[in-house]
């Protein structure tokens, strides 16, 4: 498979990245390169194969309902941006 | 005395022998990160003072007798671990004001131990890349060659340690990131089955692969601080819930009998010829030792790579989402929307090979796609697994390179990611089915380390330290260090 | 030409845990901003996410009253995209193996039929934060308090016909989600949100038409609203020849102005796939008997035990399960005053009424059990009359005091005393020769009734405090005298 640009455009629309006009071809041929890389997967055949996201086949543990987290606003706020009242600030949200 | 020397173990032994306080330590490691570090740019951060603080409070505890195994030990640590009150940047723009409010899991038990932080070292950009190259703060040195890489992404740590600025360090591995660069930096890098040290606070690349691990000198070294770093966490979904162990237990135990499998993909004429000699060698020692080989196959070596190039952008995409400018972070300047500012914040803050990944999982991903890409590479990763547990019915361990090359020169394939891609052709499998891996030095191509790796069964961490301590007790390489000049 | 609407809705209910689906902060309602996210809720580098085990238990409680199978292999899955209250850039949700499988719910409708309305099934995830859009000096600002309560959204097979079926089922499925105690309920919260997907057809055509999504109402009322303006101007738009755009669309409930927020092609992508810092739940029997064994009554069980045990009527009984704070309200004040009947009538007369005028929920008033019983007693044992018991019931409410500390405050007790009440019966009679005459004169049948005017005055004389056994009595000895 390989991709033109104007897919690229939309993947990084959705990615909320911007690639410069200048530079888009030059995206577009590197993602086809890597594309060409991953493609080489095709030749395995996988039918009936179960995929695997986790390396143990794990079963997630579940954590009793309880509260443990106290108020720690003022500390984890400390790193934001812009902030007002306790609050993030964001340009103007529209909806 | 030449702290450069000096392993975990002997600075256990002097602390205990008073032969130097923790202050002293920490001030001797401090002075040299002053003096060379210029050069090599392993630290992203250096904490001084909080450094000399640490070790203050450590001689307190070792003089009342209130140790641990690594109370008072200086230690650095890649910078993706979070650490409450100090930069914690991933070497992104993105984070380059990022005081991490939290201590990651592993911190939190090396506090509790005592041990002394010295800094947070450099990396590749999110953990993405093998060369150190992608890094904000510039690329990492390789203290055998400075105009090479130390390898990546914890490439300032591998440096860190090679060049004598602490003991051991903290690093994390997702295709390869702790064992490339131990072995391109002639250190010992052991990466634990997946699940074993908590990924807590450890800032995420690709969840289903990551794991934290340590770059030390030796191999007893990696088992002393893999005891104080691994163990269940209940905050980590996908950390497994089993007895703490005692990872040096078995370090002097003998190998006779062992049967070391030799897979064929592994050692395909891809690799330099300095190294399939010193892995020749090599195998010649582990003989001696009582060791047996096996050729075995794992037919999907060349698949991994393309399930890896997948599987990791995919999870990197949705991963790092979260960087936005909205909570933390960098946010650009003057956005004129909403939408300006999360994709100007985004685009000016990442780096390049941050944002080709991105794409390339988000274009995987992307409605129609799914099946094809990530879905086939989650089942290519199911073979993969079946490829180990197969090779490990006639086998206790794999023996193969860590790397096709030794490190090479800066700048080298910077041009062609792909190229890049493929240097992580032996280790990134490991990964794909969770197993522990160790990387150990075993040799040299002029004055570049060479570095073989043993890949084990899964939480056979205890078995592999064993079978690197032995070779190291017959051979000298991992006592190796490098000349360093002043800037 | 006739029209056919036909409706789907995916409700969000917010689960009544302590603490968040992914996290320990709590999600206690009404906190100061950003006061209950912790560095988990913030998507801080490096968190992670552990699951609530009460919120997987609720949603299965919830699979097993709708007669769902439950899925013993569950999977979160991230859904992508980017919003400033998705701390996360993704909401971790379900897709593939939701936890409910398919159910359903019957509904009631007002000519007495029943009818199903299939569930499709229904899924965990985490809600995200709030946007507040007041001025900051034109910026949004952002609470994450709310951000990963954790949500069972239900999603409903296009089953239903008209707005009278939206609203039957809205109101079913509250009553039943309080009545096992999944949720609070609480609407004005935000506890239970719909969004409404509609389409209308001609009658008799069997494709579906084209379907518009409106998102995030949190009224019944609101809803009821939306779907009539929508299916309104759907067929408008058809009926003057245009098509239908498949879009995602807002309503105000206040302004009752809809419009188009996005249209298909503008849609997200959203890029599911497995979360990988959580594993598949695995469910086992054990797992579900027990919660089966803590499943409280179902409202239709609790109904028929009122009709059985309280001798209530069929209509009343219905009404008092409709939801469980009610159904519980009543059976606590029953267990105070032993007087069913007068507890269904004043719940569902004054205190309805009261609630309604005042646009408050039960739990929101300032009405309890106690003193509801309190005030009953006083009726049962005669010391204020029914209607004097209304005055009291309005002063508790304004005032908050229990109904004995108004009778006496306000010298309200009902008057008994023979001798007293005798005086005024023979006051009136005296003031009233002519309808005494008159009552006298008229044949037996027509004096019931002619009697009813000197009540009166007695009643009005005694300020409505004369016990109007007594008054009765009296006067009926007076008059044939």
């Amino acid at each position: 498979m390989s991709v033109q640009i104007d897919e690229i455009r939309k993947v990084a629309k959705l990615a909320k990245l911007s690639i410069d006009e200048s530079q888009v071809s030059d995206v577009c041929d590197g993602f086809n390169q890597i594309l060409g890389l991953v493609d080489k997967m095709q030749q395995c055949d996988t039918d009936n194969i179960k995929p695997l996201a986790n390396p143990h086949d794990a079963k997630q543990r579940l954590r009793a309902d309880e509260v443990t987290a106290t108020n720690e606003r003022d500390k984890l706020m400390q790193v934001a941006p812009e902030t007002e009242d306790g609050l993030f600030l964001v340009p103007k949200v529209i909806d | 005395m030449n702290i450069e020397q000096l392993t975990l173990a002997e600075l256990q032994q002097g602390l205990k022998d008073k032969r130097f306080s923790s202050l002293e330590l920490t001030q001797s490691y401090l002075a040299r990160i002053k003096d060379f570090d210029a050069t090599i740019n392993s630290f992203i951060t250096v904490t001084d003072e909080l450094a000399l603080t640490a070790a203050k409070l450590a001689d307190e505890q070792l003089a009342k007798g209130n140790t641990s195994p690594l109370t008072g030990i200086p230690l650095a640590h890649k910078d993706i671990f979070c650490t409450d009150g100090v930069k914690t940047s991933c070497a992104s723009k993105m984070l380059d004001n990022f005081i991490a409010p939290y201590n990651a899991t592993v911190i939190e038990k090396l506090n509790q131990q005592h041990s002394v932080m010295l800094g947070k070292t450099n990396m590749d950009e999110f953990a993405m890349g093998s060369s150190n190259e992608n890094s904000f703060y510039g690329a990492c040195k390789n203290p055998w060659e400075v105009s090479c890489v130390p390898g990546g992404s914890s490439g300032g740590s591998a440096a860190a340690v090679a060049a004598g600025f602490a003991p051991a360090a903290t690093g994390t591995d997702t295709g390869g990131s702790i064992r490339q660069p131990a072995a391109f930096c002639g250190l010992t890098g052991l990466k634990p089955t997946y699940g074993v040290v908590s990924r807590y606070g450890m800032v995420a690349y690709a969840s289903s692969l990551d794991q934290g691990g340590v770059i030390t000198k030796n191999a007893e070294d990696a088992a002393i601080f893999l005891n104080a770093i691994a163990g269940f966490d209940a905050k980590d979904s996908t950390s497994v819930e089993k007895a703490n162990e005692d990872y040096t237990r078995l370090l002097s135990a003998s190998l006779q009998g062992k049967v070391i499998g030799l897979p064929e993909e592994y050692f395909s004429d891809q690799v330099d010829s300095a190294i399939s000699q010193s892995i020749e060698a090599a195998k010649k020692v582990l003989e001696q030792q009582g060791v047996t080989f096996k050729s075995v196959n794992l037919k999907t070596t060349e698949q991994a790579i393309s399930a890896y190039y997948i599987i990791a952008p995919s999870e990197a995409s949705a991963n790092l989402q979260r960087y936005d400018g909205v909570r933390y972070g960098y946010r650009c300047d003057n956005p004129k929307d909403l939408e300006d500012m999360f994709v100007r914040s985004r685009t000016e803050a990442f780096g390049e090979e941050v944002q080709r990944r991105i794409l390339i999982g988000t274009y995987a991903l992307s409605a129609g796609f799914y099946d094809a890409y990530y879905r086939k590479a989650q089942k290519i990763r199911r073979l993969i697994k079946e490829d180990f547990e197969n090779a490990f019915a006639v086998c206790d361990f794999i023996l193969a390179p860590t790397t096709p090359t030794p490190a090479f020169k800066i700048g080298a394939n910077t041009k062609d990611p792909v190229a890049m891609y493929l240097e992580d052709i032996f280790t990134i499998s490991v990964n794909l089915a969770g197993l522990p891996a160790l990387s150990l030095p075993c040799g040299f191509k002029g004055n570049l380390p060479i570095g073989m790796q043993l890949i084990g069964k899964p939480f056979s961490e205890a078995e592999l330290l064993q079978a690197a301590h032995q070779f190291q007790q017959a051979t000298d390489w991992h006592t190796k260090t490098p000349v360093l000049t002043k800037a | 030409m006739q029209w056919e609407t036909v409706i789907g809705l995916e409700v969000h209910v917010q689960l009544a845990t302590q603490s968040k689906i992914f996290s320990g902060a709590s999600t206690a309602f009404g906190q100061s901003p950003n006061t209950q996210a912790n560095a988990v809720d913030l998507a801080l580098p490096g968190t992670l996410p552990v699951v609530n085990e009460q919120a997987v238990d609720y949603a299965i409680r919830f699979g097993l009253a709708i007669g769902s199978d439950i899925c013993r292999e569950t999977v979160f899955e991230r859904k992508n995209y980017f919003y400033p209250d998705l701390p996360k850039n993704y909401q971790t949700s379900q897709m593939d193996a939701p936890i409910v499988e398919a159910g359903h719910l019957d509904i009631q409708l007002a000519n007495g039929e029943e009818k199903r309305i299939r569930i499709h099934h229904a899924h965990l995830e985490e809600d995200a934060g709030k946007s507040l859009h007041e001025d900051f000096h034109g910026q949004t600002g952002i609470d994450l308090n709310r951000a990963g309560t954790p949500l069972l959204e239900i999603v409903t097979e296009p089953d239903i016909r008209s707005i009278e079926e939206a609203v039957a089922f809205a109101k079913k499925l509250h009553s039943l989600v309080t009545s096992i105690e999944v949720s609070d309920g609480e609407m004005s919260q935000g506890s239970m949100r719909f969004d409404v997907n509609i389409s209308v057809r001609p009658m008799g055509q069997e494709e579906f038409g084209t379907r518009t999504e409106t998102k995030n109402l949190n009224s019944f009322k609101f809803m009821e609203d939306c779907i009539a303006l929508e299916v309104e101007r759907q067929i408008e738009v058809l009926e003057s020849g245009g098509s239908i755009t498949q879009e995602t669309r807002l309503y105000n409930g206040q302004t009752k102005v809809a419009k188009s927020m996005r249209t298909k092609e503008e849609a997200n992508d959203y890029r599911y796939f497995p979360c990988p810092d959580l594993l598949p739940i695995e469910i086992t029997d054990e797992r579900i008997e027990r919660v089966r064994g803590e499943l409280p009554e179902l409202p239709e069980a609790k109904c028929a035990r009122f009709i059985e045990a309280f001798g209530l009527s069929d209509y009343d009984a219905n009404l008092l399960t409709q939801d469980s704070t009610t159904a519980k309200f009543f059976e606590k004040t029953t267990g105070l005053c032993s007087d069913a009947k007068l507890v269904a009538n004043w719940l569902l007369g004054d205190v309805a009424a009261m609630l309604n005028a005042q646009e408050l929920t039960l739990s929101e008033s300032k009405l309890t059990p106690e003193l509801l019983a309190g005030l009953i007693s006083r009726i049962k044992d005669k010391t204020i009359s029914s209607k004097i018991a209304k005055t009291v019931f309005e002063k508790m409410m304004t005032e908050g005091l229990d109904a004995d500390a108004i009778i006496e405050k306000e010298g309200l007790k009902q008057e008994s005393d023979e001798g007293a009440i005798e005086k005024m019966v023979d006051e009136v009679l005296a003031a009233n020769p002519e309808q005494v005459a008159n009552y006298k004169a008229a044949p037996p049948e027509k004096r019931k009734k002619m009697s009813g005017f000197f009540v009166g005055q007695i009643m009005k004389a005694s300020k409505g405090k004369a016990n109007p056994g007594v008054v009765n009595q009296l006067l009926a000895k007076k008059l044939s005298d």
